[in-house]
């Protein structure tokens, strides 16, 4: 009896140092989005970045990671929350500090009904709709934004060149992520804008297979995406402002702001369209990792 | 293969946040069954009622649960604590069954010797019962600790950090070996944890392996 | 309980019928995925199952299996497998994860269930004379079909939450109003979809639980012996006590 009651209390003790070792070498605990947990200011030496749960957005936060690493901030990684109704009210208060955003999509997370499409108007438009607590410090060049694509055969033999010119052709699916069937620039805005009536398909992650494939006609890209340039995709022109320009931004916390922009100004501005989409091959061609990519990105832009 | 070799620091970090997350979950899980299974046991009336809920708790779908747990409890739908909770809940569903079985399976002998012996019934339970409903209850175990392992790698749809991430983000960028990866590192960490638990076992009860084996069962069947 | 009516509303409001993903059509896909998945899942498992049981032999490499199978993550082996196989053949990468995940419990509920069967009563069979088919037929099968149905019940739930997750790879069914109203924090979707995939999930396995009563052949007195004879077999069914 004695025998079981001791290998039970040791097997408990175990179990116990076992788990504290584990919650010790455990990395951060991802946002728990709680607003009880980690109120308040942040220590202004600790920065804690976040990032979407999109490969190419956490690539341009471990840049933003790592650059302000290299200023002498310490920096807590909290990468691949998901979206932006969770990750708001913790950079409001001041658990999540700064955000790789995008000015077009989070302008119309704020302001459903905006009617701003170049990329200074955006932008102007975001600094007055953000709520008090959060701002965003300079745009960079780079955009990554959605956009309609079709491929090179399919655009000759419609001779399309711009979204209008798909109005004279039937029986076009749209491809897209799931949530695009009911944002104001999915099937929706096809039709009222453009007289292009679509019906959907939620293609996910495989979008680009399914219209090489002939599957769908009409995809959802975003514009850094690298396959648009490898698979030949042609991104039919938007006259009419369907989509809002849609540049990397970084989002970050009001009372912050001040002491970071200093390093993050320079690095947005010298992230351009062409190096984002850079960025995307070696991530997804290359297969290389996010701190890898960022690491020598900086270097390359003598921005260590 | 590449892939892999070069990201085996981010496959080990996401690992031990996996590991926690499942660890915490069958803990929680182990601890709030064994009174309910108790229960279950101790009082006949109770026991179709309790397995039945516990059962109907098994049968929602992992995917649907985090979402019933937020507008019930009011966790937050996207986090950690909200993945861990529904874990531990089908850690319970399946631990429950298994403590009432174990306790169940205690032979009746063996309990009326303690009761003559003077056992208290708190002494009798943990010196007695739990330990020779162990081999039941730690079968359980093994089971609960595989499924949640293999679980929690739904948590990846609610932007929770573990292994689960190697899955969205291989699909993502279109990389195979990612995905891969990712399937192979639960199914080895559950595997072990598996065999951890059966060491565990022959540790901690070491009577155990002297019961009948299935063999031996049918046989003594045959003559009972 | 405001955010329940929203999602009671959501469900029965006109919308459902319109728009690329119909809730009808939804709930149809994913009760079609599950049944075709658990019944190709069954003609693999199921006569395996019942060689294990009769013959005794490769039990310990199907209960490793068995168990093994159980780690696999269903998100990832979906995942995968679509990848693998390339869009055209989305469909069925996906059904074959489905299988691969659903035939462990419905092995497991094979041979489980005439390893149960009390020895004395196939003894019996052999001794009045009868063949192996026969007795395979007349005294096992029946008497096994409670613990499989337990098994073959347990791996369509399984499925039925694994065909919610692989609306992640666009294969439609409850679960795209799922991923949908996540990405889109509308948490009434969201809720609305939970709550049919669970409706759904808690039909089928009413639906066992009917099936279960009507397996059982009728007799005049026990006929299996309710102690748990082997560990791992107990706890991998959910059988209804």
């Amino acid at each position: 009896m004695s025998t079981a009651r001791s290998r039970l209390a040791l097997a408990f003790a175990g179990t116990a140092i076992a788990a504290l070792a584990l919650a010790g070498c455990a990395s951060n605990d991802p946002l728990s989005g709680d607003s009880t947990g980690d109120a308040g200011t942040t220590e202004s030496s600790t920065i804690v970045i976040g990032s979407q749960q999109y490969y190419s957005n956490e690539i341009i936060a471990e840049i933003y990671a790592q650059a302000l690493e290299g200023a002498g901030f310490t920096v807590e990684r909290n990468f691949n929350i998901g979206q932006r109704d969770l990750y708001m009210p913790s950079i409001e208060d001041g658990s999540i500090d700064l955000f790789p955003e995008y000015t077009g999509n989070l302008l119309q997370f704020f302001d459903k009904d905006t009617t701003a499409t170049q990329p200074d108007d955006v932008y102007a438009a975001l600094k007055d709709a953000l709520p008090d607590g959060l701002t965003v410090l300079d745009q960079s060049p780079a955009t990554d934004q959605d956009s309609y694509n079709v491929t090179a055969a399919f655009a000759k033999e419609h001779s399309l060149k711009s979204i209008a010119d798909l109005a004279n052709v039937d029986g076009v699916v749209l491809g897209g992520a799931p949530e695009l069937e009911t944002r104001p620039y999915g099937p929706t805005g096809l039709k009222d804008l453009y007289g292009v009536t679509v019906s959907f398909s939620a293609t996910a992650d495989t979008t680009v297979d399914e219209l090489v494939a002939g599957n769908i006609q009409l995809a959802d890209v975003y514009s850094a995406d690298p396959l648009i340039k490898t698979k030949d995709l042609v991104t039919l022109e938007d006259p009419k402002g369907l989509f809002l320009a849609s540049n990397v931004v970084p989002l970050v916390n009001a009372d912050i702001a001040d002491e970071i922009a200093d390093v993050i100004n320079p690095v947005s501005a010298k992230l351009t369209p062409e190096g984002l989409i850079a960025l995307n091959v070696e991530s997804t061609e290359d297969q290389r990792s996010s701190e890898d990519i960022a690491k020598d990105w900086l270097a390359d832009n003598g921005l260590d | 293969m590449s892939w892999v070799l070069d990201n085996l620091d981010l496959i080990w970090s996401l690992a031990v946040d996996h590991l926690r997350q499942s660890a915490i979950a069958v803990v929680a899980g182990f601890v709030i069954a064994v009174p309910i299974g108790w229960l279950a046991f101790r009082y006949t009336t109770l026991r179709g009622t309790v397995l039945t809920i516990v059962g109907l708790l098994y049968t929602i779908p992992s995917f649907a649960m985090f979402f019933l747990l937020t507008a019930v409890f009011g966790i937050p739908a996207l986090s950690e604590t909200n993945l861990i909770v529904a874990l531990a809940v089908y850690a319970v569903a399946i631990m429950t069954r298994s403590v009432a079985d174990g306790l169940t399976s205690v032979d009746e002998v063996t309990r009326s010797a303690a009761v003559a012996v003077g056992f208290g019934a708190w002494r009798r339970f943990w010196t007695v019962d739990f330990p020779l409903a162990g081999p039941v209850i730690l079968a359980g175990l093994r089971v609960t600790a595989m499924s949640t392992i293999s679980l929690a790698t739904v948590g990846a749809l609610i932007g929770v950090q573990n292994l689960g991430y190697l899955f969205t983000n291989g699909s993502q960028r279109r990389i195979v070996a990612e995905v891969f990866a990712g399937v192979v590192a639960v199914v080895v960490i559950a595997v072990l944890i598996d065999f951890a638990l059966v060491l565990l076992g022959r540790v901690l009860m070491p009577w155990s392996r002297r019961t009948v084996t299935p063999r031996m069962n049918r046989m003594q069947a045959a003559h009972a | 309980m405001n955010l329940f009516l929203d999602a009671f509303a959501w469900i029965f409001s006109p919308d459902r019928l319109a728009g690329s993903l119909t809730l009808p059509t939804a709930i149809a896909q994913h009760l079609a995925f599950t049944f075709g998945s658990v019944a190709i899942a069954a003609i693999i498992a199921i006569p395996l199952g019942w060689l294990i049981g009769h013959t005794g032999r490769g039990r310990e490499i199907a209960v490793f299996l068995s168990g093994a199978a159980r780690a696999l993550p269903a998100l990832g082996l979906v995942v995968l497998l679509v990848m693998l196989a390339g869009v055209n053949l989305k469909t069925e990468a996906a059904v074959t994860a489905f299988v691969v995940l659903a035939i462990p419990s419905i092995l497991a509920g094979a041979y489980s269930g005439i390893e149960a069967i009390d020895r004395t009563v196939i003894d019996a069979g052999r001794a009045m004379g009868m063949t192996e088919w026969q007795i395979l037929f007349r005294i096992e099968m029946p008497l096994g079909l409670s613990l499989l149905f337990g098994g073959l019940r347990s791996a369509t739930l399984q499925v039925v939450a694994t065909v919610t997750i692989a609306a992640y790879v666009g294969l439609g069914g409850l679960g795209f109003f799922l991923i949908q109203g996540l990405q889109t924090s509308d948490f009434t979707e969201v809720l609305g979809a939970a709550i049919v995939v669970v409706a759904l999930a808690l039909v089928l396995d009413g639906i066992f639980a009917l099936l279960a009563r009507f397996a059982v052949p009728r007799t005049t007195g026990p006929r299996i012996r309710r102690r748990p004879t082997e560990p791992a077999a107990v706890p991998v069914l959910q059988t209804s006590p």
